[in-house]
C-alpha cells in the first residue's frame, strides 16, 4: 500500500464508522456498510481525487468456503494522477438487494450496473434506466447467480418464438 | 421542450444488427431529424454467450482459450491480461524471458489491433486501399503468431506461470523482418490518409470527448488519450517488463475521431520500438517458471527423470490437485489495444476461478457512442463507430 492510499483509508475509517481495510498484493480494500456507500464514492472522488471509476461487478457467495453475506459488490476506484487504486465491497443480503447508484457521481456507472442488475438482479436506486442490457427484457432469471445452473436453463430452446406481429 | 418521441417529423431508424460498418453484431436506434441525429439508443447482447459463467467452470489454463475470444482482433493481449491477473492472484513472479516475451506478442497484437481499427473506420469512411494495407500487414503478424504457437487466430498461448512454448530462432528471424518492412508500409498508409481531405473532412471534430468527460465516463487506453487522458498503464502501472523499455506514451487534446486516428497510428510506431527493444534484449534462460511452484507442466524429460518432476506432473493434471489458490481477490489489469483490460478475480482454493469478471474496454467506449454521436450526421455514425474500436464480442462476452 503506497503513501497515499495508507492516507486516504486512514482518512475514510476516521470519517465513516464500520469500515474495515484490508490488504492483498499491495492493494488497498475498503469494506464499506451499505449505508456509507454514496458517500464514501463521494468522498473519494470529489475530496480525495479518486476520479476514474473503472469497474462496477458483484460476486455471489452462495457457495463460497465461510462466507456469511451472500453478494458482495466490488467498486474499483483509479486516482488518475498518481495510478493508485482503491477497492470499495459491500456486502448484501436477501431480500434487500438494493443500492444507491453511482451514477449521480460517474456517467460510467450506467452501463456497469445496469449489467450487474442484468446478471445478479442488483437494484441501484437512483438509476436513470435499470433495464437489462446484455439479456432479453424477457428473460427471467439472474445467471451469473451461483444458483443458476451452467447449462440447462435460459438456452434458445426455452424461448417461446415471437411472431413477426409480436415483435 | 417536446421530447423527441413527441415530434411526429422525426423518423427512427435501425442501424444493425447486420450492418456492414458494425463489423459486428449490434443495433442502435437512431432517431433522426432529416440526417442530423437526435438521439442514438444502442442495443447490445446479441452476441452474448456467457463468458463470466464458463469461467467459473473451467480452469485457470482452460479458460484462456474463451479468453481468445472476447477481443479476438488481438487474443494475443487477452491471453496476457487474464493470466496477469491470476498470477497476481496466485503470487507469481515471472521469469524475465517470459516477460519480455509476453511483451513482444502483446505489442504485436496491439499493431494488429490498431491496424483493423484505423483500416476499417478508413473502410467506413470510404478508403479502402488504406484497409487492404492494413489488412496485409496483419496477416503477417498472424503468420508470426502461426509460427510462434500454430495457431493464427485464436492463439491461447499464455500458461499459467508461463508461455506454451519458448519463441523459436526462426520465429525470432521472422519477427525482424516484419520490424524491417512494416515502417515503410505505414508510412504509406499515412501518405494516404492522415493529410487526404475527404478522410480530415469527415473526422475531424467528429465525436469530440472533453478530458472531463473522457474520465467521468471511465475511457481508457486511445480513446482516453486522444482526449488528452495522459494514462497508460505500460508507464503508469508498469507490468511485465515495461519498465526496461523507452517509449512514448502517444496523446492528442482535440478528442475527435481524427485525434484517435492520430494516436493509433502513433502508437503502432511505439511498439514497434518496444518490439525492437525486446526481441533485442531478450533474455536467457527459462521461460517457465521454476519446478517448485507446480504451475505449469515440466517438460518430458524431467517427468520420466526426475521424481520433483513426475510429482509435478501428477499434482497438476490429478482431478483432486492442482494449483494452490488463496481464498482471495485480485484484479490484474493491463494496457490492452482497446484500453483497460482487466480481469477480477476470485479464488476459492480450487483451480477454478470463482468469480472471473473481464472488464471490457469496448463495453465501457460504447456507453459513450449516444454521447458522441448526438447532433452529428448519419453518415458520421460510421465514423464514430470506427474510430471506437467496438468490437462485440467483447461488448457482450
Amino acid at each position: 500500500m503506497s503513501e497515499l492510499v495508507k492516507n486516504v483509508t486512514a482518512a475514510l475509517t476516521a470519517r465513516f464508522d464500520g469500515c474495515t481495510v484490508s490488504e492483498f498484493r499491495g492493494e488497498a480494500r475498503v469494506r464499506v456498510p451499505r449505508h456509507h456507500l454514496l458517500p464514501v464514492l463521494q468522498f473519494l472522488q470529489q475530496e480525495q481525487g479518486f476520479d476514474l471509476l473503472v469497474d462496477i461487478t458483484c460476486v455471489d457467495y452462495l457457495v463460497y468456503r465461510d462466507a456469511t453475506d451472500r453478494f458482495g459488490l466490488v467498486y474499483l476506484l483509479c486516482h488518475t494522477e498518481s495510478s493508485q487504486r482503491v477497492t470499495i465491497r459491500v456486502t448484501l443480503n436477501e431480500p434487500d438487494l438494493h443500492v444507491p447508484s453511482a451514477t449521480p457521481l460517474w456517467e460510467a456507472a450506467n452501463w456497469l450496473e445496469r449489467e450487474v442488475y442484468d446478471m445478479f438482479g442488483i437494484e441501484f436506486t437512483g438509476h436513470p434506466d435499470l433495464r437489462r442490457i446484455l439479456l432479453p427484457p424477457e428473460f427471467a432469471a439472474f445467471p451469473l447467480r451461483k444458483d443458476y445452473p451452467l447449462q440447462g436453463r435460459g438456452e434458445r430452446h426455452n424461448f417461446v418464438p415471437l411472431a413477426r406481429d409480436a415483435s | 421542450m417536446a421530447t423527441a418521441s413527441q415530434q411526429d417529423y422525426l423518423w427512427t431508424l435501425n442501424f444493425g444488427p447486420q450492418h456492414p460498418a458494425t463489423h459486428t453484431t449490434l443495433r442502435i436506434l437512431l432517431t433522426l431529424d432529416g440526417e442530423r441525429v437526435v438521439d442514438a439508443v444502442p442495443d447490445i447482447g446479441y452476441l452474448h454467450s456467457g463468458f463470466e459463467k464458463i469461467g467459473e467452470h473451467l480452469d485457470y489454463n482452460q479458460y484462456v482459450t474463451v479468453t481468445d475470444r472476447m477481443n479476438y482482433i488481438s487474443p494475443m493481449a487477452n491471453n496476457v491480461a487474464w493470466h496477469h491477473a491470476v498470477e497476481k492472484l496466485l503470487g507469481i513472479e515471472l521469469t524475465p524471458r517470459c516477460q519480455y516475451l509476453r511483451v513482444i506478442i502483446a505489442e504485436l497484437a496491439r499493431i494488429s489491433d490498431h491496424l483493423l481499427c484505423v483500416g476499417a473506420m478508413g473502410l467506413d469512411v470510404g478508403a479502402f486501399t488504406f484497409f487492404l494495407y492494413g489488412f496485409y500487414e496483419r496477416e503477417r503478424i498472424y503468420d508470426i503468431f502461426e509460427a510462434l504457437c500454430g495457431a493464427r487466430f485464436t492463439n491461447s498461448y499464455t500458461r499459467v506461470g508461463g508461455v506454451m512454448h519458448d519463441i523459436t530462432p526462426g520465429t525470432v528471424e521472422k519477427i525482424r523482418d516484419f520490424l524491417a518492412r512494416f515502417p515503410a508500409t505505414l508510412e504509406d498508409m499515412e501518405r494516404l490518409l492522415t493529410r487526404n481531405r475527404i478522410f480530415v473532412d469527415r473526422t475531424q471534430g467528429v465525436g469530440v470527448l472533453t478530458r472531463e468527460e473522457a474520465i467521468n465516463r471511465g475511457a481508457s487506453g486511445p480513446v482516453a488519450r486522444a482526449s488528452g487522458v495522459t494514462r497508460d498503464l505500460r508507464k503508469d502501472e508498469p507490468y511485465l517488463a515495461y519498465r526496461d523499455f523507452d517509449f512514448q506514451v502517444c496523446c492528442s487534446r482535440a478528442g475527435d475521431c481524427y485525434a484517435r486516428y492520430l494516436v493509433r497510428i502513433h502508437e503502432m510506431r511505439e511498439s514497434l520500438r518496444i518490439v525492437h527493444q525486446a526481441l533485442e534484449n531478450l533474455p536467457a534462460g527459462p521461460v517457465n517458471v521454476g519446478i517448485d511452484r507446480r504451475v505449469n507442466l515440466p517438460d518430458k524429460s524431467r517427468v520420466y527423470q526426475t521424481i520433483e518432476g513426475t510429482i509435478t506432473h501428477f499434482e497438476l493434471v490429478m482431478s483432486n490437485r492442482g494449483f494452490t489458490v488463496p481464498c482471495e481477490e485480485a484484479y490484474g489489469a493491463v494496457e490492452a489495444p482497446n484500453g483497460e483490460l482487466g480481469f477480477y478475480v476470485v479464488g476459492d482454493g480450487s483451480n477454478v476461478a470463482y468469480r472471473a469478471r473481464c472488464r471490457p474496454p469496448s463495453f465501457v467506449h460504447f456507453a459513450l457512442f449516444p454521447h458522441l454521436i448526438r447532433g452529428h450526421t448519419l453518415s458520421d455514425v460510421v465514423a464514430v463507430l470506427g474510430s471506437l474500436n467496438i468490437i462485440a464480442a467483447e461488448l457482450d462476452r
